[in-house]
């Protein structure tokens, strides 16, 4: 194990040589607060010497000052990184370990037990090649191990160990190994864990960490880091078909047209037959190219630059496939979705999902359950909570190549991220395709919109008003309506009571419920775009993420975004239907500016201060700048 | 005639087949981990840059930059936030690396630092850090605007580092938030930034000080010379070998320069880095001498030794 000292002093050459050869094995640690997890892995750095004899002084100090182990070296105090968590006692967020034997290199995810942290273990999941999970030996099988294993599942890792911990505690019991080792077997059936090794252990004490122990003499199995050596690494990747998502587009001169990406599954040599995805083109690699020279193959975990024989028509996010072997292509699919952010996944809002190189814009539909991950039962649901997992279906804008995840994991798995905040807000595993978009093809009409406008003389857009309540906008959009109508525009006003009143009549005032009556009304004001008239939209519309995927579905310039600026005060004076009054009084629920918020526009195209203009002012200067 | 082809002769057919099933070795993989990080980099944000500090780790970040987009040039300027107290080794390393690799060089002093004239035996290390290094950074940041940066930290440097993202977020003040910083899922790199923001992007995260090593010696990456051991003028001051790298360093009574073999494990300012003695004037025997060391690599630089967690508290500063 560890360096070979010997070694290093006679021959470092030779140990070089010997070391450039070394694989990389990425492993996550999961376990409740109590298991050991930090005791573990600070073993590990210690009996691999990766500890230098400075922070061995440190380590010393620190464990007689803020030690657990009374006095004892504590070597959870290794690991335990930031300055708040630290004084907390516990662990908070994905830290990356690194140690090395003389077989292998080992990046190790250290991720937190307790409840609210799924989304980093599932992060620390997603690039690891195996799985320890710690049982502590007098607890037994835990609801926080079921959840761990759950995910481990979920995330596709199928080198799984199962580290029963603190057999020192149980007197080095075999009959209590046995015991967790059958209730959880029973467990991992249920899920679909079909392998598992079960190692006993203490890594407080050092047993069957690197060495078999004399106290477990009657566990016949490899120690931890034996079975951490010898796992065996990517499985078939290499065996599937070619898969590299185009990354960049190397262009030096206009000679050189290469495709640089990193190769998510199979291998490549020139001369093979390729397919670019979604365009379904197709040429045939010429070279393989890098900065020493060309290369005969290229595989699965490299990222390399390619070259074809043919101009053919290739941009970031494509996919470079087999030509006989090539992934689906689909706009629609059914996901397991796990939601990270503190504010809940809404169905139908737009956010954007990135998978491979590619970024689109994605709805999620209402889950078709979530899953209670400590007893696998289904629920029902409207919408994902923070650290929620879900299966639902996801609707993009654009079609995109994908794999389902146990396929080709960089082909299946995506990030959402929320179009205004940024955040990373959920992530997530294709299943399949709910239909082929290839199938589907966009009917190209002969009479298009600039014809319909055309022949009314027009320019077709949408006029979305939004404001508070009580703001004026079906005022300002009446007056507004007339004065186009008498100028001989066509146009039509889609107002928010009266819709409620026909389409959207089964909607309510909750968010999701909100955010479907912008989408129907969006949709709808695309239509009749499309059929060359000026709608005019009078919504509350108090999202801006709705307001923002209404102007993502008009081309640049169709949509005129008017705040009719009115402050709460001000439109809560005039409460011309009474309403604020009825929502004061507790008989309204959900009523914006009251225990709803209003998201203000940043960047309308046209800001009308009510305090300052009268209707008819207002309706004119839109008026005005609509003829600009 | 060519020794190594009667050495070595060519591999048969089966050993390349047997080559072919190999699995990829740590270097190959973390090789291919960080180009497919730099190349997000370049294809999803606007105007990125490479900060470059002559040190081991952006010689590797450097040679990464050259392979990730051959044959195109690297497609990003390098910065230097310099403090004019780096060795003179350094500066000559700077200029040539950045002619050979075709890079844009940007060097960036801060100009308050150089009129107020700080420099660490007058104002202190802290001070001296703060000015040149935490301000200077975030002055040329501003100053050409850029989105993105890419730095060579490494997470087995330091414990805060260990949590550390490898794409890290700034406010636009530059402040790093711990508890706000996006989770990475697969190779998947959540690139958005609201205007003003920046990020920090960290390609060699997952390198350790001995993957370096290992990887300047296999690929014959250029390095500065004071790796390696060699006669040099040093005083002993506080414990510390300092090296008197030109006349502006004041020595105080009863300080002589004496001629020591010594090397440096990092570096940085002259008179804030600590040197070795050690005789070993070749990579192998720097990474032997690294393999049966005591001492953690970062012991060197002083920077570290202020106070418990201080490089948390750097980065939350804005500092790297």
């Amino acid at each position: 194990m560890a360096h070979q000292s010997t070694l290093i002093a006679d021959d470092i050459e030779a140990y070089l040589k010997a070391h450039e050869v070394k694989s990389l094995l990425r492993f996550l640690t999961c376990g409740s607060v109590d298991d050991g997890k930090s005791t573990l892995i600070g073993r590990l750095l210690y009996d691999s010497k990766m500890i230098f004899e400075d922070q061995m002084a440190a380590l010393e100090a620190d464990s007689k000052r803020i030690g657990t182990q009374g006095g004892e070296i504590d070597f959870a105090l290794l690991v335990d990184g930031l300055a708040a968590e630290r004084e907390q006692g516990i662990t908070i967020d994905v830290a990356y370990r690194f140690f090395s034997t003389d077989r292998r290199k080992f990046i190790v995810a250290d991720t937190p037990g307790h409840e609210q942290y799924t989304r980093n273990m599932v992060t620390g999941a997603s690039t690891a090649d195996a799985a320890v999970i710690l049982i502590d030996a007098r607890k037994g099988v835990l609801t926080q191990s079921r959840r761990h294993s759950y995910l481990v599942n979920l995330l596709g890792i199928r080198h799984v160990v199962l580290a029963i911990n603190k057999m020192d505690l149980v007197d080095w019991s075999e009959d209590r190994f046995k015991e967790i080792v059958a209730e959880y077997r029973a467990f991992a059936d249920q899920i679909g864990i079909r392998e598992f090794t079960a190692i006993p252990m203490s890594a407080l004490r050092g047993d069957n960490i690197t060495e078999p122990s004399a106290r477990l003499a009657w566990y016949k199995g490899p120690p931890l880091l034996r079975w951490l050596e010898e796992a065996p690494l990517e499985d078939d990747l290499r065996e599937k078909p070619f898969r590299m998502p185009v990354q960049w587009v190397n262009r030096p001169d206009l000679d050189f047209r290469g495709f640089s990406g990193f190769v998510a599954a199979g291998s490549v040599r020139p001369g093979d037959r390729l397919k670019v995805l979604p365009s379904g083109r197709e040429s045939t690699v010429a070279r393989i190219v890098t900065m020493d020279g060309d290369l005969p193959r290229a595989v699965a975990g490299q990222s390399i630059t390619l070259t074809l024989k043919d101009e053919i028509d290739v941009s970031r996010g494509d996919i470079l496939a087999a030509a006989d072997a090539p992934p689906g292509v689909a706009d629609q699919f059914e996901t397991t979705l796990v939601w990270f952010d503190d504010e809940p996944m809404i169905p139908g809002r737009p956010y954007l999902m990135k998978l491979g190189a590619r970024t689109v814009s994605a709805r999620v539909n209402e889950p078709k359950y979530k899953i209670n991950v400590n007893t696998l039962e289904h629920l029902a649901a409207t919408r994902l909570e923070l650290n929620e997992i879900g299966v639902c279906n996801l609707t993009l804008d654009a079609a995109i190549a994908f794999d389902p995840y146990v396929e080709t994991k960089d082909l299946g798995g995506f990030i959402l991220i929320d179009r205004l905040s940024n955040r990373t807000v959920g992530a997530g595993m294709l299943h399949f395709a709910l239909r082929r978009s290839q199938n589907i093809h966009w009917q190209a009409l002969d009479v298009d919109k600039p014809a319909r406008s055309g022949q009314k003389g027009q320019k077709a857009r949408v006029v979305w008003l939004t404001g508070l309540s009580g703001a004026g906008k079906s005022t300002i959009a009446n007056l507004l309506e007339k004065r186009l109508y008498a100028a001989g525009r066509h146009t039509y006003l889609l107002d928010g009571d009266n819709v409620r009143h026909g389409l959207n009549k089964d909607l309510g005032f909750t968010e999701e419920d909100r955010v479907e009556n912008i989408r129907r009304v969006a949709e709808v004001s695309r239509l009749m775009v499309d059929a060359g008239l000026i709608v005019l939209v009078s919504f509350i519309s108090p999202f801006r993420s709705e307001r923002a995927m209404a102007r993502g579905l008009l081309n640049e310039g169709e949509f005129i975004e008017v705040f009719i600026d009115t402050p709460l005060l001000e439109a809560e004076k005039r409460d011309v239907k009474g309403l604020y009054k009825k929502a004061r009084a507790g008989e309204l629920k959900n009523f914006t500016g009251i225990d709803s918020p209003y998201e203000a526009p940043e960047q309308p195209e046209i800001r009308i201060d009510t305090t300052l203009l009268s209707a008819e002012e207002a309706a004119e200067r839109i008026f005005a700048a609509l003829a600009e | 005639m060519n020794v190594s082809l009667i050495t070595q002769p060519q591999p048969k057919a089966s050993e390349v087949a047997s080559l072919d099933r190999a699995m990829l070795t740590h270097l190959q993989r973390l090789e291919a981990e960080s180009i497919q990080i730099m190349r997000e980099v370049v294809s999803e944000c606007e105007r990125p840059v490479m900060l470059y500090s002559v040190g081991k780790d952006s010689a590797v970040m450097l040679h990464l930059a050259a392979k990730a987009f051959y044959p195109s040039k690297p497609p990003f300027p390098l910065l230097h936030v310099d403090t004019t107290w780096k060795f003179k080794a350094m500066y000559e390393m700077r200029e040539r690396m950045a002619k050979q690799l075709g890079f844009e060089l940007l060097v960036y002093q801060n100009p308050d630092a150089l009129a107020r004239g700080i420099n660490p035996f007058d104002h202190g290390s802290a001070t001296h850090t703060d000015i040149w290094k935490t301000e200077g950074l975030k002055q040329a940041l501003d100053k050409y605007g850029f989105g993105a940066a890419f730095g060579g930290a490494r997470r087995d440097e330091e414990k805060s580092r260990a949590k550390e993202r490898i794409f890290s977020f700034r406010s636009a003040q530059h402040r790093w938030d711990p508890k706000n910083q996006r989770p990475e899922l697969w190779r998947l790199y959540n690139t958005r930034i609201n205007k003003g923001e920046s990020i920090r992007v960290f390609p060699i995260s997952n390198w350790t000080e001995l993957d370096i090593w290992q990887y300047i010696h296999l690929e014959n990456i250029p390095i500065v010379p004071l790796y390696f051991s060699a006669e040099r003028p040093v005083v002993e001051r506080d414990g510390t070998l300092i090296m008197v790298d030109d006349d502006r360093m004041p020595l105080r009574d009863g300080e002589t320069p004496m001629m020591k073999s010594v090397r440096f494990r990092t570096l940085g300012c002259y008179p804030l880095t600590g040197a070795v003695e050690s005789t070993a004037d070749t990579l192998p025997r720097i990474i032997q001498e690294m393999l049966l060391t005591t001492t953690s690599e970062r012991q060197g630089r002083m920077i570290d030794h202020d106070q418990a967690a201080s490089m948390e508290k750097k980065k939350q500063e804005g500092y790297f």
